[in-house]
């Protein structure tokens, strides 16, 4: 079960209002995204096509899949390894008039014991002659939880997610956004599967499990700011700040510096990203008792944590719509190739696997390497 | 820290309602049009590439507790 995968359809479906006044370049992108860490192995393609309908609408498909081959943690200490596979599309338009870009969209998500469907609309407004773009944009999802061991366990997920967005372009040389996202879910928030450990002298670990329980309810605020600079020479550099809070208790702060630097017919881009979180309330890496409070949870992500990534990205203009090439009614093309180097150190989820007395396990930590290769065309 | 977000979220809010309220008045822009070359090259993109993005804003969403804020509904010419 993916959970959370809504943000990809919606961040796909909101690249629609690139610049309010300006319909976005007719594109295509075939994409294959391979990820290995922690156990798990998820990989598939991602394919995107962009194109304008007259002049004042532009269509955009999309079709997602996550093959997902998983002996994570969790799987290793209380169930056994599975593979599952989940397929996503997503459809939306852009409305162009004058300097407003409205824009509606449609994803449907389905695995064998997790279906989601999204609704978002979005408005963005130029501004400020067009220095300014605000954007308002609202999204209603839909998600309906299945157990693939009980055909009778049907639970619902609602969600909804509010943002206000505004790109700034500041001087000659900078340019800025800033986000600000809200999202309340209410229904069944976690994993089916997930459960719990507590102490129990009778067991010869020392320990037992039981099933999570989770508050059927969670709304979290976001506010992201991001500001790129153009260099002295020909090169550009970014810096990302994000800061989070929900009604988990749990606060966050992201930051990421990005260095992007073109060389011929390539692009390189170096990122550094770091990210810090405090954990729910209800998390637990061992309950003193069973059922010691309401509500109880042992995901790894709802613990502290600090996480560490380092990307590598090339891109290759092998196309230029310079006017010396062309290949029939493709003016541009580019290849990309990217790596990204994540390392979790979880502050209270412990490694069971280690097999060290309760009380003496260490830490959990998590590697994972992350690889896409896609190719653009414009035309 | 809930409060402080809030209020935050009060002062800035009226104030985007203002600033889309008088996006018909005469702003001189203060970057010229023919002053946005820079801004205007492919290395400025705030989001060049949608389907890499949204793959890793997955994959961060799967492997952390937070979420958002990152531009995925915000849009704009970032295009996150």
């Amino acid at each position: 079960m993916i959970r959370r995968f809504f943000i990809i359809a919606l961040s796909i479906l909101a690249c629609g209002v690139a610049h309010a006044g300006v319909l976005p370049d007719d594109r295509a992108d075939a994409l294959y995204h391979f990820y290995d860490g922690g156990g798990v192995v998820i990989d598939g393609p991602s394919v995107l096509v962009r194109k304008k309908v007259g002049t004042s609408f532009s269509v955009v498909g999309n079709y997602y899949v996550d093959m997902i081959s998983s002996a994570s943690i969790d799987v290793v200490t209380q169930a056994s390894p599975y593979e599952e596979e989940r397929t996503q599309w997503s459809l939306g338009v852009d409305y162009l008039r004058g300097n407003t870009t409205m824009r509606a969209g449609y994803t449907t998500s389905e695995e064998s014991d997790f279906d989601a469907e999204t609704v978002s609309f979005s408005v963005s407004q130029d501004m400020f002659g067009d220095l300014t773009t605000l954007t308002l944009s609202y999204a209603l999802g839909d998600d309906l939880v299945r157990r693939s061991d009980d055909p009778t366990f049907e639970e619902p997920l609602d969600r909804q997610v509010y943002g206000v967005g505004v790109t700034q372009i500041l001087t000659k040389n900078l340019i800025s956004s800033l986000n600000v996202e809200t999202v309340t879910e209410e229904g069944f928030l976690n994993n089916p599967y997930r459960s719990v450990r507590y102490f129990d002298p009778n067991a010869a670990s020392g320990y037992s499990y039981e099933p999570e329980v989770y508050p059927n309810t969670r709304t979290s605020n976001a506010v992201g700011l991001r500001m790129r600079y153009f260099l002295p020479y020909r090169a550009a550099v970014e810096g990302e700040y994000r800061f989070f809070t929900d009604t988990w208790d749990i606060e966050a702060h992201t930051g990421a510096i990005s260095y992007i630097h073109p060389w011929r017919n390539f692009t390189f881009t170096g990122k550094f990203r770091y990210h810090t979180q405090t954990g729910a309330h209800f998390f637990k890496d061992l309950f003193p008792r069973s059922m010691a409070t309401n509500f109880r949870g042992r995901d790894k992500e709802l613990s502290p944590l600090t996480s560490y990534t380092v990307k590598f990205q090339a891109a290759w203009e092998f196309l230029s719509d310079d006017g010396t090439a062309t290949w029939g009614f493709i003016k541009r093309g580019k290849v990309t190739a990217s790596a990204n180097f994540l390392h979790v150190d979880y502050d209270e989820f412990t490694d069971l696997t280690a097999q060290q007395p309760i009380g003496s396990e260490p830490l959990y930590q998590l590697d994972a390497n992350i690889f896409q290769i896609y190719v653009s065309l414009f035309y | 820290m809930e409060k402080r977000f809030l209020t935050i979220g009060r002062i800035l809010l009226p104030l985007l309602a203002v600033a889309g309220l008088s996006g018909c008045s005469n702003v001189e822009p203060w970057v010229k049009p023919y002053e946005r070359d820079k801004l205007a090259d492919p290395i400025m993109a705030l989001e060049g590439d949608p389907v890499s993005t949204s793959y890793i804003q997955h994959v961060f969403e799967a492997r952390e507790g937070a979420r958002g804020g990152e531009g995925a509904v915000g849009g704009g010419c970032g295009c996150n």
